[in-house]
């Protein structure tokens, strides 16, 4: 199966990964060094008065009681998220994956929320579960549960991770059936006329073999949970009531463009950034070993 | 199969284009200019006189009539400044439709002129312009003017160098940009000492809006609006309890309406030095016997039903025109966008006070924005004439009035304030004066000038934090109060340090 490209030509290769390069480093590595070189320094919003501080903003954020707060809230909601979003877009994908009639639309139109901005997303949940004009909030409130996340944490934390996996189920669903429909026909026959049922079908032969999607979206959930749901967070809590659903990235936004705290801010994106690094690299290293490949 | 998947993989990156494309959404506009006849029937009697103004207003120029076009809302490409004139930048952070108005202001000012040209470009809310501004400068690049709102005050002032005091403007251009001819509550907000610091433009004042139709339903007097927070408390059960409306009480920007302004009208200081505008080094007060007390009433009020809260900033401004909420705590700037969503009469008071707190009620504090002069390298003492005399322009009477007028925000100069009365304004809408009068009842003392606090925006949002905290249950209101005044304190000595 292991296809590879031979080129004669020594520069050719480096030619063509010019234009990734060039994005990587003008959009990755240049504004990560420049948050690695902000985050040791006290400055002003202006930039007028910068004083030299080693570490101290990293020792003022890793002693706040608040960002050890946000960092519990941020592991409950990328829990959270990760498994409802990866749940159910399983579910959709083997359903869809059905020769059906209609399938087609069925998957047409569940990969629409993808396109959706985050900020749109939220604005439309807001709009549905908004307790006094969400048409939603307006009927669970009627039944007599008390439906208010402008005030209730639970309840807030609940929305944004619910608003945060919609958006983002599209996007598995996509993995899930690309990877549904590369299983071969043979296996799937094969276990068939052994008798499995549809449920062991799916246990001991198409999950297994979906092992190197689930363990990709994995990684990439966990990403986006921790980088990517500031614009839900923003647009339908802004990250309270309290301190409820103020997440680790959340924080960074608030500091940073909020409170002008450049320094302090920095030092958070540092630490998010080798957050995610070993979450990363943990996986690569210790997950992937047990990950069937076909 | 596997072109099916690219098929709608192309049909996904086209959707994320078009969505990309689409219009960021923008928060609801909380004014348009006033047009319609007026709703409230019965203007509540003012409780307290005019303060008559001191002194008249010195226009610098002979008034020209302004041949005013209505602020017509289309999405016209910006005009290119005409050449051989002295161009300067504004950036502004007003949405539409009062960032319209804005740009209609300044289009008459370019028309009034041969010499100079301000070229007005929107750069998203509050925030975002400041966060420009700043990018900017860092870069060189500064606009020539930019609009930042009032909680921005304490950096702005902060960042020596990076602007020029409109009096040093007024000095340096020889431009007469005279102090008096300001209404005191909005001019102290943007002082040092006699000076003033930054140019205002648009100032708001919070107000009490009640619907008249819920009042009469509760039987209650809509003619004799609740003036002290028993009265209050009171009606807004009332309300619910008669089941005119599903909830009595609730209030907009809940830290500037119930908090800064709270502290202004009942004469109690919200932090030391003149609540910061004396120094850097003022430590926050609100966690006071009479701030506890009012937080521990909305608990109550929330307890039995009578108050809800309505989420931050602006969040619970659409419970009162949707008839949800019977009374609101709102900006006075707010009063168009009530007026064209309510389906039921309304009125407009003063906010309440404790009336056993002695003195109370004072002038209370205004919110908005005011105009800065940045500085940057390579501008030229013409640009900075331009600007003035942009300033002196808005500061005119007739351009001011007309300000007021179609945006709802307050005059910002004694002759707009005298000039709206003698177009009628005031007859033809019933407590549109009322927010000038509750701003300028009493002579403004230390605790009712204004506020200049360190990362006031932060400070706002622990307040937030903490409140919400208490009306969950999660702990009390002296808890609340006692823990905001140590975090803000916090984040005062953090941002006093930063310049040191």
């Amino acid at each position: 199966m292991q296809r590879r490209a031979v080129f004669n030509n020594r520069i050719l290769p480096y030619f063509l990964l010019l234009p990734q390069l060039v994005i990587t480093i003008v959009f990755f590595f240049w504004p990560a060094s420049q948050a690695i070189y902000q985050s040791v320094l006290k400055q002003d919003p202006f930039g007028l008065r910068t004083t030299f501080v080693y570490l101290d903003n990293f020792q003022t954020v890793l002693s706040d009681p608040l960002y050890i707060e946000s960092f519990q809230v941020t592991i409950v909601f990328s829990v959270l998220v990760t498994l409802f979003v990866m749940s159910l877009a399983l579910l959709f994908a083997v359903m869809a994956d059905r020769q059906i009639r209609g399938a087609q639309t069925y998957k047409t139109l569940l990969l629409w929320p993808y396109a959706l901005a985050p900020a749109v997303a939220a604005v439309l949940w807001m709009f549905i579960f908004h307790p006094s004009i969400g048409v939603f909030g307006k009927a669970i409130n009627s039944t007599g549960i008390k439906w208010d996340y402008q005030l209730n944490g639970a309840q807030a934390l609940l929305l944004v991770v619910v608003a945060s996996s919609w958006k983002q189920i599209a996007h598995n669903f996509l993995f899930f059936l690309a990877g549904l429909q590369s299983v071969p026909p043979a296996v799937i026959e094969a276990a068939m006329i052994d008798g499995a049922s549809a449920w062991k079908l799916f246990r001991s032969v198409l999950f297994p073999l979906l092992s190197p999607t689930t363990f990709y979206l994995i990684t990439i959930n966990l990403v986006f949970s921790f980088f990517d749901t500031f614009g839900v967070i923003h647009a339908l809590t802004h990250g309270g009531p309290g301190r409820s659903t103020t997440t680790l990235m959340y924080k960074v936004y608030m500091d940073g463009y909020v409170n002008l705290n450049l320094g302090l801010s920095a030092a958070q994106s540092v630490i998010l950034m080798i957050i995610v690094s070993v979450l990363v690299w943990f996986q690569f290293r210790f997950v992937e070993g047990k990950v069937h490949y076909t | 199969m596997k072109r099916t998947l690219l098929v709608l993989l192309t049909l996904v990156a086209f959707l994320l284009v078009l969505s990309a494309c689409a219009p960021a959404p923008t928060p609801a506009p909380t004014a348009a200019p006033p047009t319609a006849a007026p709703k409230a029937t019965e203007p509540p009697k003012p409780t307290a006189v005019p303060v008559q103004p001191t002194a008249t207003p010195k226009p610098t120029e002979a008034p020209k009539p302004t041949t005013a076009p209505a602020p017509t809302a289309t999405a016209a490409p910006r005009p290119t400044p005409p050449p051989g004139r002295v161009t300067v930048e504004f950036w502004f952070g007003l949405g539409k439709p009062l960032g319209d108005v804005l740009e209609a202001v300044v289009m008459d000012f370019n028309k009034s002129q041969t010499k100079y040209y301000v070229d007005a470009i929107y750069k998203g809310a509050y925030p975002d312009t400041m966060n420009a501004a700043i990018a900017a400068y860092r870069a060189g690049k500064a606009p020539n003017i930019v609009q930042m709102f009032e909680v921005g005050t304490a950096t702005m002032m902060a960042a020596k160098g990076a602007i020029k005091p409109v009096y040093e403007l007024a000095k340096e251009t020889g431009i007469t940009l005279d102090p008096k001819i300001y209404i005191p509550a909005v001019r102290g907000y943007y002082r040092e000492g006699e000076n003033m610091i930054s140019m205002p433009l648009n100032s708001s004042t919070p107000m009490m809006y009640y619907n008249i139709d819920a009042f009469k339903k509760a039987g209650l007097d809509p003619t004799k609006p609740p003036k002290t927070w028993t009265e209050v408390r009171a009606a807004a059960k009332k309300l619910v309890d008669t089941k005119a409306t599903t909830c009595g009480l609730t209030f907009e920007w809940p830290t500037w309406t119930q908090l800064e302004n709270f502290s202004a009208l009942h004469n109690v200081p919200l932090a030391t030095k003149a609540n910061g505008i004396m120094g850097m080094d003022a430590e926050l007060k609100f966690n006071s016997d009479l701030h506890i007390r009012h937080l521990q009433t909305l608990m109550d009020m929330g307890k039995e039903g009578s108050f809800k809260y309505g989420g931050r900033d602006g969040a619970a401004t659409v419970l009162f025109p949707s008839g949800e909420c019977g009374i609101i705590h709102a900006s006075s700037a707010a009063r168009a966008r009530i007026k064209n969503e309510s389906k039921f009469e309304w009125g407009v008071t003063f906010l309440p006070y404790y009336d056993d707190v002695k003195g109370a009620p004072i002038n209370s504090i205004i919110g908005g924005a005011s105009l800065w002069v940045m500085n940057s390298p390579g501008r030229t003492a013409d640009e900075y004439k331009a600007v003035a005399e942009f300033f002196a322009y808005i500061s005119k009477p007739e351009v001011d009035a007309r300000w007021h007028q179609e945006t709802g925000y307050l005059p910002i100069t004694h002759g707009g304030f005298e000039k709206t009365k003698a177009d009628g304004f005031y007859q033809k809408n019933p407590g549109a004066d009322l927010p000038y009068q509750q701003l300028t009842r009493t002579q403004p003392t230390e605790n009712s000038l204004g506020l200049r606090l360190g990362n006031m925006p932060e400070i706002r949002n622990i307040v937030y934090e903490e409140w919400e905290k208490a009306f969950q249950g999660q702990q009390t209101a002296k808890q609340a109060m006692d823990n905001a005044v140590r975090r803000g304190n916090e984040v005062l000595r953090a941002f006093e340090k930063l310049y040191k």
